[in-house]
């Protein structure tokens, strides 16, 4: 079975000594939506930021489309990987929103030609392209999250992960990016909070808590398990 | 993500450390005069001005390995001091003909020289210590203690607060550019772009970090008027200090008077 990402004892630790991830193992399967759960402080960001390479594990594994995250493969991952960080203010770092968009392939050494097209399909799926020549600085929240969506998917990533890509938007902003999300054929993996939007969008949950996996069922179930939300401080 | 390495604040439960903030500053800044004050080539001196900095970091527990290791970041500020070796008049030492000059070392710049060295070391010693056995926020309501003017203590104060704000806020944009620089894996591409492009987008970054402090500059000052900030730091009033620590401040005073005037002397 070829998996999209499959994770295998996962352990984490930061410099400071504070555990973050311990023995966390997920599978997804090539265009599967998953959610991931959980409380401020679960481990939830710090399991994203190993999906990219970004964080290297204390232990366990990380394999991304069969490469093992490891230095040598830390460029084709994140090819593969879109990472999109909860503030697009992070992830926003260019004067345009063409700079921004442009970075990955430009950094990926494709043609002027291949990066324009790939910018303006990126601006194209996300609704955003008369967006091109502003300033980022200037954008709404809302406008802001679909650029930061936009520039992962100009690097035509093969699993898109997003860190609360609800989180701060106005209902108008949230209901459009999640018929944004839904048209996006990747993988997904995304952490949030938001479990109304979970219900519609994502078929399985993933529940974290003090760094390790509780639950990894269909969100329908995890849903109905009152007694798990309850524990693991969860609100629909 | 969060930055921790800037906070020299080094916890201990040395002697040092339990001392009063107040006398610490008042202690480390007349250390620090007392070493500008010493006059050019009194040797003996310097050493005996060694030996209190050594047994002071002896006395915090700092270990000696460390305050010698931090004070070396002091070392690059002393090639500002570098022409002196040739502008001094005096005994020529040595003659470097560099093109059409010449430039003449003399006995005397050398002299100068060395002591800015010996001179910045020692002061920067003095420096870590202080700053590595006294919490930066004690530090600044002894600044207040001592009259410093409020408006300098702010800006240390704020400086200090937003630093670690900004350099996350660094990190924060450097883990996105990295996030996004992959490699497709197709044979014969060079990945990672041009030079003046990659500039550019470094330019663009600092661009972006200058307009957003401004920006958090805005909405900091703002939340702070809104809850009636005035300028000055406030604090629990710090307790008198204890007797004995009142003595060691004046013979610690005391002591440094007197290795300047031997300065003088020998």
């Amino acid at each position: 079975m070829d998996y999209a990402l499959k994770i295998e004892h996962l352990g984490f630790a930061y410099g400071d000594g504070h555990v973050a991830l311990r023995d966390v193992s997920l599978a997804v399967q090539p265009g599967e939506k998953v959610a991931l759960v959980g409380p401020n402080g679960a481990g939830k960001s710090t399991l994203m930021l190993h999906m990219n390479g970004i964080l290297q594990p204390g232990s366990g594994s990380v394999t991304i489309c069969g490469l093992l995250v490891d230095d040598k493969a830390l460029g084709k991952v994140r090819a593969r990987v879109g990472l999109v960080f909860q503030d697009p203010d992070d992830q926003l770092f260019s004067p345009t929103v063409f700079d921004d968009v442009a970075f990955g392939p430009i950094y990926q050494g494709f043609s002027e030609k291949e990066v324009r097209a790939r910018v303006d399909r990126a601006l194209a799926a996300v609704q955003m392209c008369d967006y091109i020549s502003r300033v980022s600085h200037h954008l709404s929240v809302g406008e802001k999250k679909r650029i930061a969506i936009a520039t992962v998917l100009s690097m035509d990533p093969e699993i898109l992960v997003l860190d609360e890509p609800t989180a701060g938007l106005d209902p108008r902003a949230r209901r459009g990016l999640i018929t944004l999300l839904r048209t996006l054929p990747q993988t997904m993996l995304i952490s949030t909070h938001d479990l109304r939007m979970v219900a519609e969008l994502l078929p399985r949950t993933v529940v974290m808590d003090h760094g390790a996996v509780v639950a990894d069922r269909p969100t329908g179930e995890v849903l109905a398990d009152a007694a798990l939300l309850e524990a693991h401080g969860l609100e629909l | 993500m969060h930055v921790h390495f800037l906070d020299p604040y080094k916890p201990r439960a040395s002697l040092i450390h339990a001392f009063d903030p107040r006398v610490k500053l008042v202690l480390a800044v007349a250390f620090i005069l007392a070493v500008a004050l010493t006059p050019i080539g009194a040797w003996p001196v310097y050493v005996l001005l060694f030996a209190v900095i050594l047994s002071v970091v002896m006395l915090s527990e700092l270990g000696v390995g460390y305050v010698l290791k931090r004070s070396a970041l002091a070392l690059p500020f002393v090639l500002a001091a570098v022409p002196i070796l040739f502008t001094a008049n005096g005994v020529p030492l040595l003659t470097v003909p560099v093109g059409p000059w010449t430039l003449t070392i003399t006995v005397e710049g050398v002299q100068r020289f060395v002591t800015i060295l010996l001179k910045s070391w020692l002061s920067i010693q003095m420096a870590i210590v202080l700053a590595a056995s006294t919490p930066f926020p004690q530090l600044l309501v002894a600044m207040r203690a001592v009259r410093m003017p409020r408006l300098i203590v702010a800006i240390v104060g704020l400086m200090w607060r937003y630093l670690f704000v900004m350099v996350d806020e660094v990190l924060r944009l450097l883990r996105a550019r990295t996030a996004r620089s992959g490699d497709p894996g197709l044979p014969g591409v060079r990945i990672g772009g041009s030079l003046a492009w990659r500039a550019r987008v470094t330019g663009g970054m600092a661009g972006n970090l200058l307009v957003r402090s401004f920006d958090r500059g805005e909405r900091i000052y703002a939340a702070m008027a809104a809850r009636g900030y005035d300028g000055e730091v406030r604090a629990f009033p710090l307790p008198p200090i204890p007797m004995g620590q009142r003595l060691i401040l004046g013979v610690g005073l005391a002591v440094l008077l007197l290795l300047v005037l031997l300065g003088y002397l020998v």
